[in-house]
């Protein structure tokens, strides 16, 4: 054990508590480390699976870089990066405005900047790791099929990762002295999520204008791209010749993400005890006013319930934020159906199946908020209205919401194609029922705040709701084809959601519940 | 103004806050447990009786984890028990728990408001909860958030709120329904002296109004001035019960402070479970 105080003690510290901490996010709560493993391991075999089921049939990677491979290698990373910058923003965000033991830390006599300088260098070390699993099954795969070569790819995203942090860092202190503490916050929260979504679907409006497809691959490699790039001996293209084996250029892109590190440690880790300091006085609840109409008007317990999720809902922006991110992934498809006014070329078929899992996702994600994320558990259900009142208000809150959401999709699309329009309105309807009804039957008191961490509490419902989803959104848009093949991920989707039903915990609820009506039913009928 | 005269809720005139009950006969229980057991990894709650009359101050003492949250949690229906019976003004809480809750409030120590709700809006919500007609609904909502205090706050949301302020929101719409058994476990968690006497006189006051309230607390000076009868649980069982008095005589401890007669009490339990076990 190091001195305490010193940047290894801290490190120490900092890894003890991130190790601890991820094995609760993997485990949910309990320490069953070989059931970790073996979900690891099953999870990377599946992923070298799809890498192989998505690149055994490109083109051949071992020839000789062309302009092409350079713009398709180098688009590939400018994504990743921008998903990259995201999370590094939200991780530095975190470490200004965490409260947990910087109290504790800024209180005692140690040299605060070493503690930053260890976080800041953590946060690289996460976001290079997260990004590394997720790439490894491609690097590996394109490795096994075109040569070792591909192995510096692990080195280009570690370069990577530091880039993004160093730059994470930058813009969250330039928030911070721009907006002050009191807005960065949720200022550097937004342009995390939009800076992790703009890329691919700027990319994505880019091919559908170009090409009318949301297909990124097929705008990277078209002509008109690779002709207005610069030629293949820019220094533009350091990173992708370092990606396909060129050692020097490896060197050169890892030497300069590494300064660029050390550099924002060395000018910010100091600061960051003020900063952090200059927080602590807008961490507590700003007094905000609400409405002055005091107007009681005549209500009922549900639609008490309902009103209140939507106020809820209207006035946590941070949470709206977080909601409206999936929404905007709905951007390229509402360009796709704009364009299908102008030509009619049928193309409003493909937007059936992304609408039905953006609304199944969407709904999953407010009834976990309605459900899980009730602030007042205790009132709602020490209050004189049935469980079976207060989940229909709940539901019918979710499914209010999604129908504002999802409304104006489908009226333009009634115009365009009314076939398609009415197997989405059924779509819509059934994913988020289901996704609400698996929150339903899984839910477990958290609160609000907690809502990026909620596939936390059941992993079985965030794989539930995702399956059913994804089931639905393929029946969807087979069915818009017009294809009797819709049946089967139906009856997939339907297994989905049954088996969710039968192994959730809250099984014996309707079954008591039935039991007592059938009873009842029975009483009054003698 | 004065604030003991504005605060005087007990001569208020108003009639909105005489409960229901005053105008019917009552049951001469408010509660009546029998036999209630709950178990979680241990027994929390092990066979429990007890009483309180109606229109009676019950004060719960006892050690921490004796069984008292429980108790209050399975009689509001928050919690299931594994056996015996709740009766709540006659009717049983298993059968009817709609009917209990109707005629109950609950405040816990962790006030159960929403931060981005404001006052007047939370009691707006907890009117819908309980079903309380509009008209009545605003004129309790403007009256209790006067009694407590809150008027400057009252379209400030809750987030901005201290813990003393959101205690009193939550005890307002606990009283907005106008139940006639209120239940409130360590209500004094986190008030100052002032916000504490304004709730005190607020349990005064409806008590006078013909309400019963039981109240779990560890501030032995509150449950001896404002109990009618206080209970001694230890171990999920009722150990002794009676007024100052009478407890003093099961201690068989003179004429102690209510501190050292419950320490004494406490004591002898502890022994007595020590040697069952």
């Amino acid at each position: 054990m190091s001195r305490a105080g010193t940047i290894s003690w801290f490190a120490y510290h900092e890894w003890r508590l991130a190790w601890r901490d991820w094995l609760w996010l993997m485990s949910g709560r309990r320490w069953s480390r070989r059931r970790v493993v073996l979900g690891l391991i099953a999870i990377a075999l599946f992923l070298h699976g799809f890498a192989y089921l998505v690149l055994y049939q490109s083109a051949d990677l071992s020839r000789p870089p062309d302009k092409r491979m350079l713009v398709m290698l180098t688009g590939t990373l400018a994504l990743y990066g921008s998903m990259m910058l995201s999370q590094a923003m939200e991780a530095v965000t975190r470490a200004f405005y965490g409260r947990g033991d910087l109290d504790l830390i800024l209180s005692s006599p140690v040299a605060v900047w070493r503690l930053f300088a260890v976080r800041i260098g953590a946060i690289a070390v996460t976001i290079a790791a997260m990004s590394l699993a997720l790439a490894a099954p491609f690097i590996n795969i394109l490795a096994w099929f075109s040569g070792l070569r591909w192995l510096a790819a692990y080195g280009v995203i570690v370069a990577l990762a530091m880039v993004t942090v160093a730059v994470a860092v930058m813009l969250t202190v330039g928030l911070f002295r721009t907006i002050g503490p009191k807005h960065t916050r949720l200022c550097a929260q937004i342009v995390a999520a939009v800076m992790g979504a703009s890329f691919v679907i700027g990319v994505q409006l880019a091919a559908i204008l170009s090409y009318g497809t949301p297909s990124r691959v097929a705008f990277l490699q078209s002509e008109a791209v690779t002709r207005y790039a610069p030629d293949s001996g820019s220094i533009m293209w350091l990173p992708a010749r370092a990606i396909l084996g060129d050692m020097l250029a490896l060197v050169v892109v890892s030497g300069i993400s590494a300064i660029m590190l050390a550099a924002t440690i060395c000018i910010f880790a100091p600061r960051f005890g003020q900063l952090a300091l200059a927080t602590a006085g807008v961490s507590g609840n700003p007094i905000r006013r609400g409405r002055r109409s005091s107007c009681f008007r005549r209500t009922w317990p549900s639609r008490a319930l309902r009103g209140k999720e939507w106020t809820l809902l209207q006035r946590d922006p941070w949470l709206m934020s977080q909601i409206l991110m999936q929404l905007l992934y709905l951007l390229p498809p509402a360009f796709i159906l704009w364009r299908s006014f102008r030509d009619d070329s049928g193309v409003a078929t493909l937007l059936v199946p992304i609408l039905i899992i953006a609304a199944g996702q969407l709904a999953g994600g407010l009834a976990w908020l309605a459900v899980s994320g009730e602030d007042a558990p205790d009132l709602i259900a020490s209050a004189p209205v049935t469980n079976a009142c207060v989940l229909r208000a709940k539901t019918e809150a979710v499914m209010g919401a999604i129908a504002i959401v999802f409304g104006p999709f489908v009226v333009a699309l009634a115009v365009v194609a009314p076939i398609s329009a009415l197997v989405t309105v059924v779509g819509v309807a059934t994913a988020a029922a289901s996704a609400t009804f698996i929150q339903f039957w899984f839910r477990v008191q958290a609160k609000r705040s907690h809502f990026r961490r909620r596939q936390t509490s059941s992993r079985i419902a965030t794989y539930a709701e995702a399956l059913s989803s994804c089931s639905w959104a393929g029946a969807g848009g087979l069915a818009a084809a017009s294809s009797w093949l819709a049946t089967i991920p139906g009856l997939i989707a339907l297994a989905v959601v049954t088996g969710a039903w039968i192994i959730s915990p809250a099984k014996s609820t309707p079954r008591s519940a039935l039991r007592s009506f059938v009873g009842r039913a029975r009483s009054l009928a003698s | 103004m004065d604030i003991h005269t504005k605060l005087d809720i007990g001569q208020h005139p108003d009639s909105r806050f005489h409960p229901q009950a005053m105008n019917q006969a009552l049951p001469s229980f408010a509660l009546e447990i029998r036999g209630l057991a709950k178990n979680f990894e241990h027994p929390a709650v092990d066979g429990l009786d007890l009483r309180v009359r109606t229109g009676e101050f019950y004060t719960l003492l006892g050690p921490n984890g004796a069984g008292k949250t429980t108790t209050l949690r399975m009689v509001v229906g928050l919690l299931k028990p594994d056996r015996g019976s709740i009766t709540v003004f006659g009717i049983d809480a298993s059968a009817d728990p709609v009917g209990v809750k109707k005629a109950v409030a609950w405040l816990s120590d962790e006030p159960m408001i929403y931060d981005k709700l404001t006052p007047m809006e939370y009691l707006h919500f907890v009117a819908g909860l309980w079903a309380v007609e509009s008209g009545l609904a605003e004129a309790r909502a403007r009256d209790l958030i006067g009694w407590l205090g809150l008027e400057a706050h009252a379209h400030d949301r809750c987030e901005g709120l201290s813990k003393g302020m959101r205690q009193k929101m939550a005890l307002a719409g606990a009283l907005m329904h106008d139940p006639r058994l209120i239940i409130l476990d360590e209500p004094f968690t986190g008030l100052d002296a002032g916000s504490a006497r304004l709730v005190k006189r607020v349990l005064r006051e409806r008590i006078q109004a013909g309400c019963s309230v039981i109240m779990t607390t560890h501030i032995l000076d509150v449950a001896e001035r404002m109990a009618d009868r206080i209970g001694v649980m230890i171990a999920g069982r009722l150990l002794a019960e009676g007024n100052l008095e009478e407890l003093r005589r099961q201690a068989g401890a003179g004429d102690a402070s209510l501190e050292d007669t419950f320490l004494a009490l406490v004591e002898t339990g502890t022994a007595e479970r020590t040697v069952a076990a």
